[in-house]
């Protein structure tokens, strides 16, 4: 997992393996202060026993000091810069390789994310896995280096001092991983408390309107109190391990004092074996706390990553997750004309689906027909026309554009030919124009004008305070529900598309302008064939021919005529709809 | 209450800015944090007050162990058991009870922080149960869920870490400073000068970082939108083969979130060494300036009390002031460094008590709906008589509206001087573009939205004199937009009436068409519905919407496009389903289909806010108006 997300550092290596090693120099530069100080304070001590005070001596030390400060000031605001470029440096890599990765899922991948949780993988989930970097990069090196120099330094004033100064951090680390081993389950127990509160409150945000209806909010608020309350019981459970952790460090620090200074005073009185001056003593409670600190350091990192594991996990989901859709090994770049075969094809959307959405469908449209497709909610009408533009793999069986297998071509050939106006279609921010240029990236003012004339668009575009140039808004909220459907159309048309799939793609058009839709298709692009799916009779009833789905089957193919008598469905769906005179939505 | 809530929309801070009035905010957060426990405050500030109390006295007793050991002058021997041993035997106590006043007040302080988190999302939540539509409305759901998780997280750091911090720190800083002055004045001087540098330096910095902060909050904003506006495209993106631009795009954003990042982040790496360093630097000096004056200017130029007058040595002095210089710099640093965190979290917090002071929806008035209570054993309206008893009125369903006038802002009118009136038992249609009013008015009836003038009556009483719960009790409502809860199958239908037996819930479902579907799912009425429904087709949703409807069995329903969803074969399946449940009832219907609303008593047709049209089918095809044209299909409805 983890080699899976350093991949991302890439470019960020350099500032990545630089930076621990110049906050190793910081850290060394920081040990060496205690110790000149202890040789100034050493002379000085000997001056007020009577001693010539050596003035050049200690103006030396203390230049030497104050140079060490400066270049570990130096190196510390270069680490900073270092840890800075290589932490935001991964982060932004991480969120590219997401987001490219996430351009090659399948419509299956997609089916497996949900919008906000992609959100929340690239955003908070990287930020996580940022910080822990970072922590990583500064801390996990110059720790440990803290660590060992400071217990150096402490040996070149007693070894023996050495000793009880390494044992107190043996023991502070195993209280520390004993607590951590501890405190860590509940935390993850507690982020999971987290999202269950998060998700009552995004449910009840969104249902308020229900709630209000229902005069529910008692109950409500009696949910919101139980999640409250589990956040309240698991957070507790672990901060209260926290909390004992961080005055046991404490205590292990002053324990090791008072036996700095019994220990010392004793050895300076030569009644235990040692070489202590008085002001090694001092010397030696400041390098205590700095290898005490250096275990606290490693045993934070460590807790970092590991509550960040979570989001690593989230991130490596998105980044493992391979396309459905293998690549053809010699794509076929041309798309001959829109004939389409179905042969014997079978169709889930899982593999392990023991349910098939499409069975047994057998089909030929020929290149230029217009075919009408209805049937119920479920019954697998878009199901079928995914297969075309290779959306999904078939299950078992083939579908072949133009004569050729769909898994032979090309991806962007084969979805350049077929376009499909889907059902939940979308429009983004910018302009009528920016939008229709997605069909269409060198569309002229003139290719555009014709689109939008076959989609019947033309008109409420012309009435749009600036036509072209009128700005959408995010997700298309600018234009009516009947609009939006006409400039999805259009912006289909623009591929100038050897097949072309309505997926009830006019349901908020009126029937009057979803007849001139129809008409100028088959006007203007004869050669196209032409796929309508509609809940309206009206809509498909001058097709070719039309196709009755009913539970993942074909029930019956024929022009309205023929349908009308001989197919069950189809007769009832069109007198639900022409009872009493015409039908209209 | 609309003048206020703007009002109160101007002084929210925006999300990336600081508190408006951060003394106010915090004066307050204290007070709500700490006044519910006012005994547990009071012991938690005298621990930190011991905790930082005794860190520094110990410091005090190492110096005077040092100085006694060091001053063997005329060949007097160190008084290890007049001095030493028992100045340990001081220091030991004194760690001890400043450790155990660590524990003592971390732990008050982390079930006070997490007491006082959990009251805060509870009274936010219940709050927001009784805010008015229109609050919803101004906001994104974004918006609002971030009151939740981002604002009380930046709480939960100030509560449990900067509180006790600043308090130590202030104690600190007193108590150090005070040691100072008595060690030696001249020195106090030194420490002093560096420090006005180090505040210097740390306020450059960290306004810098502040700013970047800034910008790295509108970049994520940015690309946060975009990714939410492109992943919901996602599908689009792939039909279109788009897949090559959406990501020179996010590459962009990424970008620029990149930079604003590293900029905001390198700052504020480079206060912590920046902070660091100068404290030593400031250590050098002390002693470097501290060697020189007693070279050159004597003990005295020291300005010390503690060796001129207590008669101390001065080596000692000094390694107790170099001590005492590092633990002065120490809170320095600390708050430096939490900055940011307090900024953050008063942001938070205002917008947190933003939201708790807006004004609720008033409860409506008086008149209360009781079943059974009065003669006729049914439901009816509760009225409270100016003789002080109670005057029954049966519930029956006849609504009117009189010349009633509406808009969502006062700039803008929705509605017209609609009048309108549905009798009881009367099912009454109404037809129009998308933003022409309809479903508007459905939200009148159950006081989602007041009126601006006019009135409307409920089996003749004002609907502001009926207490507003009672009032939406009587009404069942099927929204356009389904919304299920988490949970099963079976307690989404029971939503709609709590006591409601599985057996009457399955009748409903049954009517509903429901069952079929239901039956089929993996565990039938017990299956679990996660995310709103996900794992549902849109009609399904509905579907299940109208059996929650059919089980709360109120006397008036609103239906707005329940039915939309639903293919117009199902549709027929369950209209007799439909037919008994609004059987006997006052029904609106709003829908998209004129087939759904064709047997209606009377159908309106709605247009910029006004009734055009109204009658029945028949009559309104007979005037070959809108209605006709609608029908005919040479305008398109949506």
């Amino acid at each position: 997992m983890i080699k899976t997300l350093l991949k991302s550092v890439r470019e960020y290596k350099k500032p990545s393996i630089l930076c621990p090693i110049v906050m190793v120099g910081e850290a060394v530069m920081e040990i060496l202060i205690p110790f000149f100080m202890a040789e100034i304070l050493d002379k000085f001590e000997d001056y007020i026993q009577g001693f010539p005070l050596d003035i050049n001596y200690i103006i030396i030390r203390a230049l030497i000091m104050i140079l060490c400060a400066v270049f570990a000031l130096l190196c510390g605001m270069w680490g900073a810069k270092l840890a800075a470029d290589a932490s935001c440096g991964f982060a932004r890599n991480l969120r590219q390789d997401m987001y490219d990765n996430i351009q090659t899922y399948s419509f299956a991948n997609i089916d497996n994310f949900s919008t906000s949780s992609l959100i929340t993988r690239i955003t908070t989930d990287v930020t996580n896995v940022q910080n822990a970097y970072q922590m990583s990069i500064r801390m996990l090196v110059r720790a440990p280096i803290l660590f060992v120099t400071s217990t150096v330094m402490t040996i070149f004033i007693e070894p023996k001092m050495a000793l009880i100064f390494i044992g107190a951090a043996v023991v502070l680390g195993i209280v520390i991983a004993v607590c951590m081993f501890r405190v860590v389950p509940y935390f993850r127990t507690m982020f999971k408390k987290y999202d269950n509160l998060n998700s009552v409150v995004q449910e009840n945000l969104t249902a308020i309107r229900v709630v209000k209806s229902y005069v529910r909010e008692e109950r409500e608020i009696e949910k919101m109190q139980k999640a409250s309350g589990e956040v309240y019981k698991y957070s507790v459970k672990a901060e209260r391990i926290l909390t004992i952790m961080m005055p046991s460090v404490t205590l292990t620090l002053f324990i090791v004092n008072v036996i700095n200074l019994l220990v010392g005073s004793n050895m300076f009185l030569g009644n235990i074996e040692g070489n202590v001056e008085p002001t090694d003593i001092q010397t030696l409670i400041q390098y205590s706390a700095q290898i005490l600190s250096g275990v606290i350091m490693v045993a934070m990192c460590l807790n970092f990553i590991s509550l960040s594991k979570g989001s690593m996990d989230r991130i490596c989901e998105v980044l493992n997750e391979k396309s459905t859709l293998p690549k053809s090994e010699n794509p076929v770049k041309d798309i001959k004309n829109g004939d389409i075969k179905f042969n014997k094809v079978k169709f889930a959307y899982t593999q392990k689906a023991d349910k098939y959405i499409l069975t047994g469908i057998d089909l030929h449209i020929s290149a230029g027909e217009t075919i009408g497709i209805i049937g119920a909610t479920g019954s697998g009408k878009t199901s079928l026309v995914s297969l075309i533009p290779r959306l999904y793999d078939v299950t078992e069986g083939t579908v072949e554009v133009g004569g050729v297998d769909v898994k032979n071509y090309d991806m962007d050939v084969l979805r350049n030919g077929v376009a499909m106006v889907l059902q939940k279609n979308v429009l983004f921010s910018g302009t009528v124009a920016e939008n229709l240029r997605w069909g269409d990236e060198n569309a002229t003012e003139d290719d555009l004008n014709f689109a939008v004339k076959q989609a019947c668009a033309d008109e409420f575009i012309e009435r749009l305070p600036g036509g072209y140039n009128y700005d959408l808004g995010q997700g298309g909220v600018n234009v009516s529900g009947g609009q939006k459907q006409r400039l999805c159309i259009a912006r289909a048309l623009l591929k100038k598309p050897k097949i072309i799939i309505f997926d009830d793609s006019t349901s908020a058009v009126d029937t009057k302008t979803d007849a001139k839709i129809r008409e100028s298709l088959i006007k203007y692009a004869p050669e196209t064939t032409k796929i309508i799916i509609a809940q309206r009779i009206t809509s498909v009833q001058d097709a070719d021919r039309i196709i009755v789905m009913d539970e993942g089957k074909i029930s019956g193919v024929g022009t309205h005529e023929e349908l009308i008598k001989n197919n069950a469905i189809y007769k009832e769906v069109y007198e639900s709809q022409h009872k009493g005179g015409e039908e209209s939505e | 209450m609309n003048k206020n809530s703007r009002r109160n929309e101007k002084n929210a801070p925006t999300r990336g800015k600081g508190a408006k009035n951060p003394l106010k905010t915090l004066k307050r957060l204290l007070v709500y944090a700490f006044s519910r426990n006012k005994l547990a405050t009071a012991f938690m500030v005298i621990f930190v007050l011991f905790s930082s109390v005794t860190k520094i006295t110990a410091t005090q007793f190492v110096a005077k162990i040092i100085n006694e050991l060091s001053m063997p002058v005329n060949g007097i021997s160190p008084d290890m058991v007049g001095i030493v041993y028992p100045s340990i035997i001081a220091i030991s106590a004194i760690y001890l009870i400043g450790s155990a006043s660590d524990f003592a007040y971390n732990i008050i302080m982390m079930y006070i922080a997490n007491g006082t988190l959990k009251k805060m999302r509870d009274e936010m939540f219940a709050k927001m149960q009784k805010l008015p539509l229109k609050y919803f409305d101004s906001r994104t759901h974004g918006d609002l869920m971030s009151l939740y998780t981002n604002d009380v997280d930046t709480m939960r750091q100030l509560l449990t870490q900067t509180i006790p911090q600043l308090i130590s720190s202030a104690l600190t800083l007193v108590a150090v400073f005070v040691y100072m002055v008595i060690y030696s004045v001249t020195l106090l001087l030194v420490v002093l000068a560096v420090l006005i540098a180090i505040i210097f330096i740390t306020k450059f910095v960290a306004g810098k970082s502040a700013k970047y902060y800034l910008t790295h909050q509108i970049a994520l904003g940015g690309l946060n939108g975009y990714v939410e506006e492109m992943t919901e495209g996602q599908k689009v993106i792939k039909v279109f083969c788009h897949e090559e631009k959406a990501r020179e795009r996010f590459k962009i954003l990424n970008d620029e979130l990149n930079e604003s990042g590293r900029k905001a982040h390198k700052y504020a790496f480079i206060l912590g060494p920046v902070n660091n360093n100068l404290g030593y630097i400031q250590y050098v000096l002390v002693a470097l300036v501290g060697v020189m004056v007693i070279a050159f200017g004597g003990e005295s130029a020291l300005l010390s009390v503690y060796c001129s007058a207590l008669g101390n040595g001065v080596v000692g002095m000094i390694i107790a002031f170099l001590m005492a210089s590092r633990q002065f710099n120490m809170p320095v640093q600390q708050v430096s460094q939490q900055l940011s965190a307090i900024v953050m979290a008063l942001a938070g917090a205002e917008r947190i008590f933003q939201m708790v002071d807006t004004l609720p929806e008033d409860g409506g008035g008086e008149v209360t709906l009781t079943f059974g209570e009065n003669e006729s054993g049914k439901w009816a309206w509760k009225k409270p008589a100016a003789d002080g008893g109670y005057e029954y009125i049966p519930l029956k369903g006849d609504i009117r509206f009189d010349d009633v006038v509406f808009g969502y802002t006062d700039e803008k009118v929705i509605l017209n001087n609609i009048s309108l009136y549905a009798k009881p038992g009367q099912k009454i249609a109404f037809v129009g573009s998308t933003g022409a009013g309809k479903t508007t008015i459905t939200n009148l009836i159950n006081r989602f939205y007041d009126i601006n003038s006019g009135t409307i009556t409920y089996d003749g009483l004002d609907i502001k004199s009926i207490k507003k719960d009672d009032l939406r009790k009587s009404l069942g409502v099927v929204l356009q937009d389904t919304h299920l809860f988490t949970g099963t199958v079976m307690e989404n239908i029971r939503y709609g009436r709590l006591d409601a037996t599985d057996e009457e819930c399955i009748n409903a479902a049954k009517l509903a068409n429901a069952d079929f579907f239901i039956s089929h799912l993996p565990e039938g009425y017990e299956t679990k519905i996660k995310g709103d429904g996900a794992n549902l087709s849109q009609g399904q949703r509905q579907l299940l919407a109208i059996s929650r409807a059919m089980v709360s069995e109120c006397p008036v329903l609103i239906l707005d496009e329940a039915t939309s969803s639903i293919d117009t074969r199902t549709e027929k399946l369950i209209e007799k389903g439909m037919d008994k449940l609004m059987e006997g009832r006052t029904v609106f219907v709003i829908a998209h289909r004129l087939s759904t609303v064709r047997n209606s008593h009377a159908i309106m047709v709605l247009e910029h806010g006004e009734i055009i049209e109204r009658g029945s089918h028949e009559q309104l095809l007979e005037q070959k108006g809108k209605y006709y044209q609608l029908y005919t299909g040479a305008f398109e409805l949506d």
